[in-house]
């Protein structure tokens, strides 16, 4: 085969995985209604998925928050502008780095033992048997998993900035001296609610969605083999992570590009 | 862990979260100050509003008492037009002058009002008179080198001309 | 409609890769309320057999009958209504891991069926106790032994008390003792319950203990011999015979095909050297 014919080739391969991803996520909204009125399973994924990631993103956005207080204080102290720190770091947080950096920790945690849950539950058999249950298994075991992904990632990226902005308080007020009242007037004037907070909302329902499908997809789709499995944890990280930051690109262009 | 407890669990999360976006919205942003329930819209004209945004304040002595609510520009009379919200707690008379002051040096622009000795108060839908323009620092910077010229002229005349 | 045939199989061709056929032009009967066993040596397709039974793949060509109804493998709603009357047991349980045993045997009956918890306590206790692990009831599953595993997956099968049983290797990798249980469980299931019960497996000794009827297949997905138990162990046929008593060498060979020896180890060079 000579080049051109490989080029075309695989051009072909990855169109039909797209087109084949594409199914995938249009099977599972359809079975979302099914999966709803197993509202029992869905409360056990969003524990599964959201509570139980709970304490990396408190001690991140913990941190995140500390330290974008101390870097944010150092720039603008040459502007004599550090009373403006709380406003700084509240834009940073949750405009930008809430939702992407939630995303990205999401897309780790949560979507790496996602995918190799269902690929080992592939790997065993376990889906083949329920469908020879009469079961349909993304009503079962997918969707549930993607509405508890969809439900934890907003909740999850809200807490990040939430908690951050608290660190950052605790260091700007009492390590750095910044005045408490100005640390929070200042914010509460140029922070709009629609427009700061709810857009970030906004992304991070999106990169939500955008995890737990990928997550799901390479767990459903893996080799049922150890090596298959290991294989497909690492491309939910990349593809998951790829997808977040370049949809982060666009949605802050379509957001934030008038003052 | 049996069912109930992972249901409160999730329960609990989903409450954490709400409580996030409340303090979110409401300590850390704008929404705490955006009820315009309680309020009345004034209009005020300005020749130059400069960098005044909506949603920027509106204060007297300091204090805020509304926000600025639209900015948009009279086609006829080519002026900037702008309606300001003020709570209606507060009450001013109708020759209140409303001028555009910066916070600090490099703050965010605000309407302050000063308040006029009118014994009838400015009422729902009435227009402020008397504005006072933002300061713009070209024109500033140009206003000063015009005095500057004319001092050097005035200087050099009288130097060489009878003394003052 | 034949009512002593249950499954048919018509003149089915199937292959997962259209150019490489697993199964070329099968047809079988499989007899209603019997035991019949599917031997063969691996990869002559007797577990693709089971999974075009099920619905899971449609057949390249042919057609595959159920109780009188042509599969349809393209109609989810009546592939799913012929699923709700078959139970399989996959070769190594296929278990629910995060599930108990409990809550695994309950699974059919908590999904298909709207029964009280309490009423399903009762039959999930009591299909336990049909493969004599009423007492592991409670236990996790990564808790259970291997034979332990297959005999809660046969409960799981059973579950909603099926009209097909199918065993895939139902035998494979246990002791002596485990495998008289699963043999003896398999044949009074299929009595007590007038299922009728398909095993693939290749022991031939356990087969031809519990079965009515013998189905012998070889790779290239050919149908060697058919018949009941006694007919194919005194068969004189050179391929059955070697299977059913188990000979190293016969049409299926030992040595998979390679160079002669004398070129592999330069044996043809020692007469030349002094």
């Amino acid at each position: 085969m000579n080049f051109v014919q490989r080029l075309g080739n695989n051009t072909l391969d990855q169109l039909r995985g797209w087109g084949h991803a594409a199914l995938f996520f249009w099977e599972m909204l359809l079975a979302v209604p099914a999966a709803l009125s197993r509202f029992g399973l869905v409360v056990a994924q969003i524990y599964a998925i959201g509570n139980r990631s709970l304490v990396i993103i408190l001690a991140s956005g913990l941190a995140v928050g500390f330290v974008l207080a101390l870097q944010m204080y150092y720039a603008l102290v040459t502007y004599g502008a550090a009373e403006s720190l709380g406003l700084i770091v509240n834009l940073s947080l949750v405009r930008e780095l809430g939702p992407v950096v939630t995303g990205l920790l999401f897309a780790g945690r949560a979507g790496t033992s996602l995918t190799a849950e269902i690929g080992l539950m592939k790997a065993g058999e376990q889906i083949a048997a329920m469908e020879l249950m009469a079961i349909d298994p993304k009503a079962r075991v997918l969707v549930p998993r993607l509405i508890g992904g969809v439900v934890s990632m907003p909740i999850l990226a809200v807490l990040f900035s939430a908690v951050g902005i608290l660190g950052a308080w605790v260091v700007a007020v009492k390590m750095i001296g910044v005045d408490s009242g100005n640390f929070w007037s200042i914010m509460q004037t140029q922070v709009d609610v629609w427009r700061d907070v709810g857009n970030g909302v906004i992304k991070s329902i999106v990169f939500g969605v955008i995890c737990t499908v990928v997550a799901l997809y390479q767990g459903f789709e893996t080799e049922a083999t150890p090596e298959g499995v290991a294989y497909a944890t690492t491309r939910t990280v990349v593809i998951s992570s790829l997808w977040i930051l370049g949809m982060d690109f666009i949605l802050t262009a379509l957001m934030f590009s008038t003052p | 862990m049996g069912k109930k407890g992972v249901e409160t669990l999730v329960g609990l999360f989903v409450l954490l979260g709400v409580a996030g976006l409340a303090f979110l919205a409401l300590k850390a942003a704008n929404l705490g100050s955006l009820t315009g329930a309680d309020s009345y819209s004034v209009q005020a004209r300005f020749d130059n509003i400069g960098g005044l945004k909506p949603r920027a304040a509106v204060r007297s002595a300091g204090v805020t008492v509304g926000r600025v609510s639209s900015i948009v520009l009279d086609p006829k009379t080519f002026q900037g037009v702008v309606t300001l919200d003020i709570e209606r707690t507060y009450n001013f008379p109708k020759d209140t002058a409303a001028k555009i002051l910066t916070a600090g040096l490099l703050g965010d622009q605000y309407v302050g009002l000063e308040p006029g000795g009118d014994d009838k108060n400015l009422v729902a839908g009435e227009t402020i008179a008397q504005t006072q323009s933002a300061v713009v620092l070209e024109n500033l910077i140009g206003q000063f080198l015009t005095t500057q010229a004319d001092d050097a002229g005035s200087a050099s005349g009288a130097a060489s001309g009878a003394k003052k | 409609m034949n009512s002593d045939t249950f499954i048919e199989i018509e003149h089915v061709s199937f292959g997962y890769d259209p150019s490489r056929l697993i199964l070329k032009d099968i047809s079988l009967k499989f007899p209603r309320g019997k035991v019949t066993a599917i031997l063969g040596g691996s990869g002559c397709g007797k577990t693709t057999l089971l999974r075009l039974i099920g619905g899971v793949y449609p057949a390249n060509s042919g057609r595959v009958v159920f109780d009188g109804d042509v599969i349809n493998t393209r109609d989810k709603a009546q592939t799913y209504k012929l699923r709700r009357r078959l139970g399989m047991l996959f070769q190594f349980g296929a278990l629910f891991t995060d599930l108990t045993v409990f809550e695994n045997v309950a699974f059919p009956l908590r999904e298909h069926t709207a029964l009280p918890e309490d009423m399903i306590r009762d039959i999930v206790l009591m299909k336990l106790n049909a493969v004599g692990l009423r007492g592991a009831a409670a236990l996790r599953i990564s808790e259970v032994s291997g034979g332990m595993a297959r005999r809660i997956a046969l409960a799981r099968a059973i579950a909603l008390d099926p009209e097909l049983i199918m065993y895939d290797e139902p035998f494979a990798g246990l002791d002596l003792i485990s495998m008289g249980v699963a043999a003896k469980l398999i044949r009074t299931l299929n009595d007590v319950t007038d299922a009728t019960s398909l095993v693939v497996s290749h022991d031939v000794a356990e087969c031809m203990a519990i079965s009515d009827f013998v189905v012998l297949m070889a790779t290239g997905g050919r149908i060697v011999a058919q018949g009941r138990p006694e007919e194919l162990m005194a068969s004189d046929d050179p391929e059955t015979r070697q299977f059913v008593r188990g000979e190293p060498d016969g049409p299926v060979k030992f040595h998979y095909p390679a160079p002669p020896m004398d070129a592999d180890f330069g044996l043809s060079a020692q007469a030349a050297t002094p």
